[in-house]
């Protein structure tokens, strides 16, 4: 038997299990609905940007605006709601619209002036941090009854956890993926992208409109995640998300998707993010150990998760045909 | 009759520029229905371009294209398809990382309420595969598949997707007799249908039992457009090179050959090749014959190191040597000319003439860079030697023509003036003018007291060129013919032998 391309996810899995089983082996207090509802909340504007992240790098790309993107919807919202008295629904609406917009002039200059994504994205990540103090410097609280309403949605679980709608958006948000990745003729042509975008384009796919849509996805589920971290937060920061790019990516790797592109799974990521929710947790648990531990670990599983791809890749090289001449090569 | 129909393709005046060379200059092309037009030419001739400017693939510098008397103007290859001009491109084949289904159904997948619908997609998969053969399971992913087989998979993919044209550029390179008879029986299918058949091959006996009509290019021209079965042979190969090709039928191997170089015994990979003994000689030609699978490549593979044997000894020069990986093969002076450029070869990016030079480099270390000035030298040489045709050394290797690439790679290992040349199929793609002279190149190697091993499909070939071919069968050396008994129906005889003894 060849390696399926479900192997990575299956790791993902067992590494997901493996990890809750040594948690609650050492803490069983952890296996709750208290937890569960918690880990769901704190993570789902992480999760859902990554759902983003997902697209992109499956398609061979790189998104790294979108921490800044997080930032910069959370302050426009707060700033638009306080300042220019906006009902949250119309605020949320353009803020949907600027940075699905805002991804998709990235994806057009990736394509039409065909520079790399990771160059644009950085350019991106700069150019929205930088709106964002435009708008400002300070932190920006929001204080909207319609804000206090859907913050105060949520299913009590039997143990008195609460899941909230931001945790639901976040499932939402991976359920609709998971349609649009693997169901739908857009999602194959970012498959087909991340295999060889020469390729694809020979047979047929239409580069520019998928590329345009990816970065457009992204930057929109950008926007989404800002409006989540907006009601999670309550408040609109510019200096908020530094970083979060990077969770994304790694939550895409460990969840088994190929850096590389062209491989992978929604599914994958949605573990990706609660493995590392999980570690967090833990740290919470443990009360000694300082929150670096988190980023120690997730270091560690990160290489661990690109060497296995790197072994399965060998593996089915290795068998179909014999690779060659790696002096020329190299 | 052919004279009376409507072509359903006409292309005219069709011309496209490169920085530095006229790759087609007003291309005319008459495509009838029911018909295998054939295009010819040497490598470089702008086939390929021709190809790519009909589907959009290229955006063309000028003419027109008329399908069905109606003018188009495919923007993009998924144009073309749209339309119904279905393509296997030469350089591209499939997508490894997508089932063998979503390779088929790529950009026209069966949907349900708005979603693929996969289920159907792998049943129709199975049911098109069927009708080549292939009873493999459509939901695998295609690299976990042979060449042979993923090359089916694509022309089986453009049939499905050519309603009115159907284009095949070398789709026949990497398979052998029997998928190549199926790939025939399905085209005459199709032009029984009423469709037009586009067909590039370097084959000419391919060319003669499908075709129906040639069309000649030389130099990004059309040298000439013919019937064949008005046409012999040698005109077809005369128009192709502007020049008459001397016959390269010779009696190989007069002279003696040299000392052992290399030997192995138990030599083998599990899984790849059985374990064989073999000796090779200065001054030998050594030929590997045998099926697509029957252990050729694996062979080839397993003496440079590049999948190393992992049983029995190899000795070089009567002293054991250990070939685990191909730079230690490279230090001991072998150089392998693998079969799949495409991955197994060329850097894409780099230049032609740092293609060229990678192999010496590597071998000299990369502490002693070669200087440019030698390295273009070294380049220029070889550029003349093997006429491969580019615009200058600095252009970057994937723009050369498929056949000229092959011959850069060719190239690059003998400038390291190896003393054992592994050439596996030497010739794949590459044009009969260049396939003559390839073959008296090895001859010339040998003379020089070089050791070559070539494993090739061709048994022709096989026969100018090798001095002793040895026989594979199903991963196992079976049978080693030398000197007169080497003839095309020993070879086929000795490859079939296990069938005919039961
Ligand atoms: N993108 C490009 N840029 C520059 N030159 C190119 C490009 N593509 C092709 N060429 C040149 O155009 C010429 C025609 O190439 P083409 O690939 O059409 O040849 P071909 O007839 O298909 O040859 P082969 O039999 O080797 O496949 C070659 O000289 C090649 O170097
Ligand atoms: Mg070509």
């Amino acid at each position: 038997m060849r390696h399926s391309p479900r192997l990575p996810l299956y790791v993902t899995l067992a590494t997901f299990l493996l990890a809750l089983i040594a948690c609650v082996a050492q803490f069983p207090a952890m296996l709750s609905w208290r937890v569960a509802a918690n880990l769901l909340t704190d993570n789902a504007f992480l999760g859902i940007v990554a759902v983003g992240m997902t697209f992109v790098i499956l398609s061979g790309g790189i998104d790294l605006s979108v921490g800044s993107v997080i930032a910069f919807t959370s302050v426009f919202l707060a700033v638009l709601i306080r300042d220019a008295g906006i009902h949250p629904l119309a605020a949320f609406a353009l803020a949907l619209g600027v940075s699905t917009l805002f991804g998709a002039a990235m994806g057009a200059i990736i394509h039409h002036l065909e520079m790399p994504p990771f160059i644009v994205t950085l350019a991106g990540m700069f150019l929205m941090r930088g709106m964002a103090y435009v708008l400002s410097t300070d932190s920006v609280p929001v204080t909207h009854e319609f804000y206090g309403w859907l913050q105060s949605l949520y299913w009590r679980a039997p143990d008195g956890g609460r899941f909230r709608l931001i945790g639901f958006l976040m499932i939402l948000t991976f359920l609709l993926a998971m349609l649009a990745l693997h169901r739908t003729r857009f999602g194959q042509n970012v498959y087909a992208l991340g295999g060889s975008a020469q390729t694809a384009q020979l047979m047929g796919v239409p580069l520019a409109r998928t590329t345009i849509g990816i970065y457009a996805v992204s930057g929109g589920l950008a926007g989404f995640a800002g409006i989540v971290y907006s009601l999670y937060t309550s408040a609109g920061y510019s200096l908020a998300t530094v970083g979060v790019e990077l969770d994304a990516i790694a939550a895409v790797v460990i969840g088994g998707t190929l850096l590389s592109g062209g491989a992978g799974f929604v599914l994958g990521t949605f573990f990706g993010v609660l493995i590392m929710g999980l570690i967090q947790t833990y740290i919470v648990f443990d009360g000694q150990l300082s929150s670096w531990w988190t980023k120690i670990v997730i270091g560690g599983l990160l290489f661990a998760f690109i060497l296995l791809q790197k072994v399965l890749g060998w593996a089915t090289t290795a068998r179909i045909r014999p690779a060659t001449a790696s002096a020329a090569r190299s | 009759m052919e004279q009376m129909a409507e072509p359903v393709l006409q292309a005219t005046g069709v011309s496209k520029y490169f920085p530095g060379a006229i790759a087609l200059d007003e291309v005319d092309l008459r495509l009838y229905p029911g018909e295998v037009h054939a295009l010819l030419g040497e490598n470089g001739a702008g086939k390929s371009t021709l190809i790519k400017c009909l589907t959009g693939a290229y955006a063309r510098d000028g003419g027109a294209i008329l399908l069905e008397g109606v003018e188009i103007d495919p923007r993009d290859p998924l144009d073309s398809q749209r339309l119904g001009i279905g393509t296997v491109y030469q350089e591209v084949n499939l997508l490894p990382n997508l089932t063998v289904a979503e390779n088929l159904f790529l950009g026209r997948q069966p949907t349900r309420f708005g979603f693929v619908d996969h289920r159907r997609m792998k049943r129709d998969s199975a049911r098109i595969l069927a009708e080549y053969g292939l009873e493999i399971d459509p939901g695998r992913l295609l690299s976990s598949f042979s060449i042979a087989v993923q090359q089916i998979v694509a022309i089986a993919r453009a049939v499905e997707m050519s309603g009115k044209v159907l284009i095949l550029d070398e789709p026949t390179a990497s398979l052998d007799r029997e998928e190549v008879e199926l790939m025939f029986s399905v085209v005459r299918r199709l032009t029984a249908r009423g469709l037009a058949v586009v067909f590039i091959t370097h084959f000419l006996d391919q060319v003669f039992a499908l075709c129906d009509r040639a069309t000649i290019l030389r130099n990004g021209r059309v040298v000439g457009s013919r019937l064949l079965r008005e046409a012999g042979q040698t005109e077809i190969v005369t128009l192709m090179l502007g020049r008459q090709l001397e016959a390269a039928t010779r009696t190989p191997h007069e002279a003696e050959p040299g000392e052992v170089l290399l030997s192995f015994a138990g030599f083998g990979r599990r899984g790849a090749i059985e374990p064989f003994d073999m000796t090779i000689r200065s001054g030998e030609v050594v030929g590997l014959a045998g099926l697509l699978g029957s252990g050729r490549s694996e062979t080839c593979a397993a003496i440079f190191g590049a999948a190393p044997a992992d049983r029995g000894e190899a000795r070089l020069r009567g002293l054991p040597v250990r070939l685990g990986d191909p730079r230690e093969a490279v230090g001991h002076g072998l150089a392998f000319c693998p079969e799949d450029r495409k991955i197994d070869g060329i850097v894409g990016d780099l230049s032609v003439r740092e293609n060229i030079v990678l192999a010496l480099q590597a071998r000299q270390g990369w502490a002693k860079p070669i200087s440019r000035a030698r390295a273009q030298e070294i380049a220029e040489g070889y550029v003349k030697a093997l006429d491969i045709r580019l615009a200058h050394l600095d252009m970057p290797i994937r723009l050369l023509s498929g056949g000229n690439q092959q011959k850069a790679l060719l190239a690059r290992w003998l400038a390291t003036e190896p003393a054992l040349l592994i050439l596996d199929e030497p010739t794949r793609g590459i044009d009969v003018g260049a396939h003559a002279e390839i073959l008296n190149l090895i001859e010339r190697l040998r003379a020089r007291g070089m050791a070559l091993l070539v494993a090739s499909s061709e048994m022709e070939e096989l026969v100018a060129c090798a001095g002793r071919v040895i026989v594979l069968r199903d991963r196992r050396q079976v049978e080693e013919l030398t000197g007169a008994d080497i003839s095309p129906d020993a070879i086929v005889r000795a490859i079939a032998g296990e069938e005919e003894a039961a």
